[in-house]
Formats: C-alpha cells, sequence, structure tokens
C-alpha cells in the first residue's frame, strides 16, 4: 500500500514498544521512570490504531480520533500522576516504591 | 526488489523508537531517560506524518513531545539529584520479566504475521482540516461530538484534582505562618 511497506511492520513496531513499556512497567523502581514506561505503552497502542486506520479503513477517520482522545487522557493522566508523585515526595523524601508503603499497616 | 525512500524512512523512524524505548526503560541516569523518551515521542510523529495524518503529527509533537515531556522533565528535577544513580535490579527479577515481555512480543507479533488483513475497497478519505474539526463537532453519523464533550470534562477534572493533590494542605500553611 504505502509503497510496499506492509502493515504487519506498522504493527509488529508497536507490538514490540509495547512489551519494551510493560518490561520498563515491571522492573523500574522509580516513580517517575513507570509513568514513562506507561507513556511508552499508550504511545505503541496509537501507533496501532494509526496504522490500521490508514491502511484497512481508510474511508473513515475513526482511528484518527481514537488516538487524539488517547493523547488528551494520557495528559491528564500524566498531570494527576506527577502532582500525586510530588505530594508523596513531600511527605516521604523520596519516591521509590519501595519507601512509600504507609498504607500497608 | 529496489528499496524506495519511504522504506528506508521507516527503518531509521523503527530503529530509533526500538533502540531508544530500550534506553528508557534500562537507562539507570533518570534524566537520561526522560531526554531518550523524547527521541521515542518524534519518532512516532515522524511515523505519522509517513501515514499522511499531518494534524496528528502536530498534536503528538506538541503536545506528547513539547507537553508531557517537559512536565515529566519538571517534575524530576524537583524530586531528584541529577547525578544519581538508580540501584541495579536483581538479575533474578530482570529475567522473569525479560522473559514474560519477550512471551508477549513472540505471541501477538505471531499472530499479526499470520493474520490475513482484508483492506475496505471504499475509496480513501482526503483528511484536511475542514474534515478533522466537521467530526469533531459532529452529532450525526462518524460524529465526535460526545467523546469531545466528555474529554473536556475529563480534562477539567484532571486539571482540578492535579491542583488540588499537589498544593500545601491547610493546616500546614497554617502552622507556616504561626512560625513567621
Amino acid at each position: 500500500m504505502i509503497e510496499n511497506i506492509p502493515l504487519q511492520y506498522f504493527l509488529i513496531v508497536g507490538t514490540l514498544m509495547f512489551f519494551i513499556g510493560v518490561f520498563g512497567f515491571l522492573t523500574r523502581r522509580n516513580l517517575i521512570t513507570i509513568l514513562m514506561s506507561v507513556e511508552l505503552i499508550l504511545n505503541s497502542v496509537n501507533i496501532n490504531f494509526v496504522a490500521v486506520n490508514r491502511y484497512l479503513y481508510p474511508n473513515n477517520l475513526h482511528g484518527h480520533f481514537f488516538t487524539i482522545f488517547i493523547i488528551a487522557i494520557a495528559a491528564s493522566e500524566a498531570a494527576v500522576a506527577i502532582a500525586i508523585i510530588i505530594n508523596i515526595y513531600r511527605k516521604f523524601s523520596s519516591i521509590n516504591v519501595e519507601n512509600v508503603s504507609s498504607m500497608k499497616n | 526488489m529496489e528499496i524506495t525512500g519511504a522504506q528506508i524512512m521507516f527503518y531509521i523512524f523503527a530503529a530509533v523508537i526500538l533502540v531508544f524505548s530500550v534506553l528508557t526503560v534500562t537507562s539507570r541516569k533518570i534524566l537520561r531517560a526522560a531526554t531518550y523518551l523524547l527521541f521515542v515521542l518524534i519518532a512516532t510523529a515522524g511515523i505519522y506524518f509517513m501515514l499522511k495524518y499531518e494534524f496528528l503529527a502536530a498534536v503528538q509533537l506538541t503536545l506528547y513531545a513539547g507537553g508531557i515531556v517537559v512536565l515529566i522533565i519538571f517534575s524530576i528535577l524537583l524530586t531528584s539529584h541529577i547525578s544519581e544513580k538508580f540501584e541495579p535490579i536483581s538479575k533474578m527479577k530482570t529475567i522473569a520479566s525479560f522473559l514474560a515481555s519477550a512471551a508477549g512480543a513472540i505471541l501477538v507479533s505471531s499472530v499479526f504475521i499470520q493474520y490475513k488483513f482484508v483492506a475496505t475497497t471504499k475509496e480513501a478519505l482526503n483528511v484536511d482540516m475542514e474534515i478533522i474539526g466537521k467530526s469533531l463537532l459532529s452529532y450525526e453519523r462518524e460524529g465526535f461530538v460526545l467523546p469531545f464533550e466528555v474529554i473536556s470534562i475529563l480534562l477539567l477534572a484532571a486539571m482540578v484534582g492535579a491542583i488540588v493533590i499537589a498544593k500545601k494542605s491547610d493546616d500546614k500553611i497554617i502552622n507556616e505562618d504561626k512560625i513567621k
């Protein structure tokens, strides 16, 4: 379709990016780096939506608008998450997930 | 088979996305991880340009690369020491996480490779600003006015919530006033 690039290439790039994000989410200990992994995951989903929209259904714009709404949700999620992280830092002087456990007791 | 310019561009963007995503989740300096994330987001905008969704690419550049990364870098500067390095993660945990994500990636990729995607035969839509604006505010078929309104309420709620959570609590402010 678009000059000899099959749809699968885009989907595989999105998949690899998604699971790299999952890997980061599982291994990281710092709240901000966990947030960055979540942004990677959201971004890979956006690539899938846009590629499928362009290759399979170019007669409408559903994937395009879904991506715009995901970007808006990611922005608001990042704003709230960072507000929470700053509040946690004030209370515990650290943003390491292992130190933040006051709710457990 | 000759290689076209679009293919070269796609391979460059894909390589940038994959290499810098790996660096984002493995770098031991947090500010560098944020910078690598910026490269990933810009390469994604490049892929949107390749697929001829210029408006989406512009939104990606301004909102993600311009807005969210700056927000993340600000919060890093507020909460971490720049020279500080993360402790290395335990080997067991790294191997277990790697196996889990590799298994998922192989499973999903094999499904994508085998599946025969069928494209619609209808005529392609020419995406320009007029169509995007009209569909966002249309309440007819192919219109997106309801999610548009829901998103605007969500953004307002997130903004109010972020301010309420991040500001200092009232009793703390009163105590500080007494000390003065």
